[in-house]
């Protein structure tokens, strides 16, 4: 964990040698994901509603989604950016130094301009918190940091995994946008308003249904049964990223035995 | 210390073809053809020697060092280096080891020298009187103090190759592996470095493999080469048994290590 | 003109060379046209007003929006542009023969041409046979096809007109980033990329209709869904030609001023 953070402050130093380019690109991760918003905000304008949803309650979605996603670019970026450290060779620098793989891909880089973005999903959130009408219980805010936190797992996971498929191919890499812009772009909205199909996916396989459908469900009271399970879904999302990892070191293994 | 002995390790290289085509079939189905690497390779290294590793390009140089330091597992074939099997107690094995690539950089690139040292204290988990002692040490005999708050970047190569020596030793291995370390180097750094290479060699009895290009290298530095072709090993002496054996048919008394190196490779057809 | 048009080769060699790169994008660009054509089916099923674009003409608007992303979004860099520019090695680009407006505008025209050569068809094809209501609808008439076209080519001229501009800007603020986000999020946004321009508020409907940004992708796409009818369109075809004049205009204009600079401080 200390070195974690030794990492963070190198990493950090290395970006302020370039400050203007630091500031712009972090007000451009304000502004892209502004725009969404502000097209999302036309929407409901015009229809009011989605399959029932309103305004508020969707932008807590958004808010969310969108916090998890910069929070894992920022500090997980080293598995997205995977494929330029195999492809030059410094990955076998790391496997030489006394320390677990996964905390060194870590800490090869950092995103920090994702603070722009960090920055406009949370001005989403705290709007939606003020605004929808939620009696807010400790165990309803507890849920809510549950549903960034799994957020955080998943997209992680879904990093390692693309970064997993270096160790075979780099090529066609862009496949996994599907997953990773398209999973944070789907799950702006509450995910029942899609076709079964992608709900499903989206629940069993990369489970975002447990950070924005399930718990919001019971954060509005509108659960059925037993609304203590539904709380604790979020912690279900973050089990994603376990078989990840396991997939991971299956192809650092693969990786040694072919040196590919 | 280091006991290497039937090592083989072969490579499934995709075969390249060209056209639309193939291009659209070899997304289905992938021809591979079997490139043996390394070869049974056998060799056993004393504590503080300084060992020459060289051969042609492409004849197995860094697939050894990738073996032995635990990067690479070997089809077959068994390594022991201070007790360990570097591929199976990673973690453990690497405490021990310094590894210099000469042609990548393990120093961060836009921050002052001194912060990556300070970060690579921390990876290897350095206490941190141990720390200072042995960045005095390199630092001064490396002639570091003047550069060592200098952003990696702004550094002239041979600075930064003695900056990446230093960082290889902070944690005070018993074994180097060096990767062409002089590499692109010119005359003045090429020689500080074979002499910090002696020295720490001398004074702290560090086991010293090095692969190079530059016999110049092998001649300062090496008690001991091993050639390898082809994924063999094809010779495994000192130098001086080496040049008498080449001296008889050579047209002048002494010939250079270059010229040896070349009727060797000839010898052998492995150029 | 046969500079330009080896440029244009090259890219295209250049760009079909990375085909599973294309596939992933195809996949990636097909799942996108499903969350956004998904999005809009939510919210149209329970309106309590009729919208004033159909869905169905909506639908074929996002296929065509994923069909032809490489004509229509600005944010597509060149970095070899951008380096030359803020390198200052702009100086040995002022040694060639041809007049350095005219070449870079093939290079940029040449790389979103051969991009859209490899997705556009795969997608139209695999979009026409989709099940519905997800089908992309064919248009009505050949009059319709033939005029969405020109419309769309005049807006990709357009939109590489304006996209000069982006280049010609980083003379000013030498950074490459900051100059294509400013445009690129503002431009594509009042292009209706975010949402279609007929579901914006009317009074953001107003300016975005006095901008050329919706002449190269909202324009288009509306024409060939019939949602534009034939006539309006024949009457905003000359405004295209208008706007894509005083952009070159202005883009020429522009970039004598800034090369003069550079020559004045030495390159």
């Amino acid at each position: 964990m200390k070195l974690f953070g030794r990492y963070l402050l190198i990493l950090f130093k290395s970006q302020m040698q370039y400050r203007t380019s630091f500031w712009l690109l972090s007000f451009g991760q304000f502004f892209i994901p502004f725009s969404v918003f502000a097209g999302l905000y036309f929407l409901f304008e015009r229809f009011g509603q989605i399959k029932g949803w309103d305004f508020f309650e969707v932008a807590l979605s958004f808010g969310v989604i969108h916090m998890a996603f910069a929070i894992s670019e920022c500090f997980v970026r080293g598995f997205d950016m995977f494929s330029s450290l195999v492809a030059n060779g410094e990955f076998d620098r790391l496997l030489v130094r006394p320390r677990s793989t996964v905390l060194q891909v870590l800490g090869s880089k950092f995103e920090f301009t994702r603070i722009g973005r960090l920055l406009q999903s949370s001005l989403v959130l705290a709007w939606a918190v003020s605004q929808i009408h939620v009696d807010w219980t400790i165990a309803k805010s507890l849920t809510l940091i549950f549903m960034i936190v799994s957020g955080v797992f998943i997209f992680s996971g879904i990093f390692i995994l693309t970064a997993t498929m270096c160790f075979w191919t780099i090529q066609g890499l862009e496949i996994a946008n599907i997953f990773t812009d398209g999973g944070r772009e789907m799950a702006q909205y509450p995910l029942n308003i899609y076709q079964k199909w992608v709900t499903r996916f989206f629940t069993y396989v990369i489970p975002f249904g447990c950070v924005n459908y399930l718990p919001l469900l019971y954060i509005l009271g509108r659960t059925e049964g037993n609304s203590f399970l539904y709380m604790l879904t979020p912690l279900a999302g973050c089990a994603f990223i376990i078989p990840c990892l396991l997939l991971w070191r299956f192809g650092v293994r693969h990786y040694r035995s072919t040196g590919s | 210390m280091i006991t290497v002995s039937g090592i083989c390790k072969s490579f499934k290289v995709a075969k390249r073809t060209s056209g639309v085509g193939n291009a659209v079939k070899a997304l289905f189905r992938r021809e591979y053809s079997e490139v043996a690497a390394l070869n049974d390779i056998s060799f056993s290294i004393a504590p503080g020697e300084i060992v020459g590793y060289i051969g042609p390009n492409g004849a197995g140089k860094s697939t050894t060092i990738k073996v032995m330091s635990g990067i690479l597992v070997p089809d077959q074939g068994t390594c022991t280096i201070m007790g360990y099997t570097p591929w199976l107690d990673r973690v453990a094995y690497v405490k021990n080891i310094g590894v210099v690539f000469g042609q990548r950089s393990q120093l961060w690139w836009d921050v002052p020298v001194i912060d990556s040292f300070d970060l690579l204290r921390d990876i290897y988990n350095v206490p941190e009187a141990e720390y200072r002692s042995n960045l005095k040490l390199l630092a001064e005999t490396l002639d570091l103090e003047d550069i060592i708050r200098t952003p990696v970047r702004q550094l002239s190569l041979g600075q930064r190759m003695r900056c990446e020596i230093a960082a290889s030793l902070l944690h005070n291995p018993s074994i180097l592996f060096l990767d062409e370390p002089t590499i692109g180097l010119d005359a003045v750094s090429k020689i500080a470095v074979r002499q910090f290479i002696t020295r720490i060699n001398k004074e702290k009895g560090v086991t010293v493999i090095l692969t190079t290009h530059d016999m110049n290298d092998i001649e300062a530095l090496a008690q001991r080469i091993l050639l390898i072709g082809k994924g063999s090993l094809l010779y495994d002496g000192d130098l001086t048994t080496l040049r008498e054996r080449y001296v008889e048919d050579s047209q002048s008394d002494s010939p250079s290590i270059e010229d040896i190196i070349v009727r060797m490779y000839k010898e052998y057809q492995i150029t | 003109m046969k500079a330009y048009l080896s440029v244009f080769r090259l890219r295209l060699a250049n760009g079909l060379q990375y085909r599973s790169a294309a596939l992933a994008g195809i996949a990636t660009q097909f799942f996108w046209g499903f969350i956004i054509i998904m999005v809009f089916e939510a919210f149209y099923n329970q309106s309590p007003v009729t919208p004033p674009i159909s869905l169905s003409q909506l639908i074929t608007y996002v296929w065509l929006q994923q069909a032809f992303l490489a004509f229509i979004m600005l944010w597509f860099r060149d970095n070899e542009l951008f380096q030359l520019i803020t390198s200052g090695n702009i100086a040995y680009e002022l040694c060639r023969p041809s007049g350095i407006y005219g070449f870079w505008y093939a290079k940029l025209l040449a790389q979103r041409l051969a991009s859209a050569a490899l997705r556009c068809l795969p997608i139209l094809i695999v979009a026409v046979f989709l099940p519905q209501p997800y089908r992309l609808s064919v248009p009505v008439d050949m009059a319709t096809a033939v005029l969405f076209i020109i419309a769309l080519l005049l807006g990709l001229f357009i939109l590489v007109a304006i996209s000069m501009l982006i280049y010609i800007s980083t003379f000013v603020t030498m950074s490459a980033a900051g100059s294509l986000l400013m445009f690129g999020v503002i431009g594509e946004f009042l292009a209706g990329m975010v949402i279609p321009i007929p579901l914006m508020p009317s009074w953001l409907q107003s300016i975005v209709n006095v901008l050329p940004f919706r002449l190269t992708a909202d324009f288009p796409f509306r024409v060939y869904s019939g949602h534009i009818p034939k006539w309006e369109a024949l009457e905003i075809i000359p405004l295209q030609l208008l706007w894509l004049a005083a952009l070159v205009a202005i883009g020429k204009y522009a970039m004598g001023k800034a090369l003069r600079r550079v020559v004045v401080q030495g390159g």
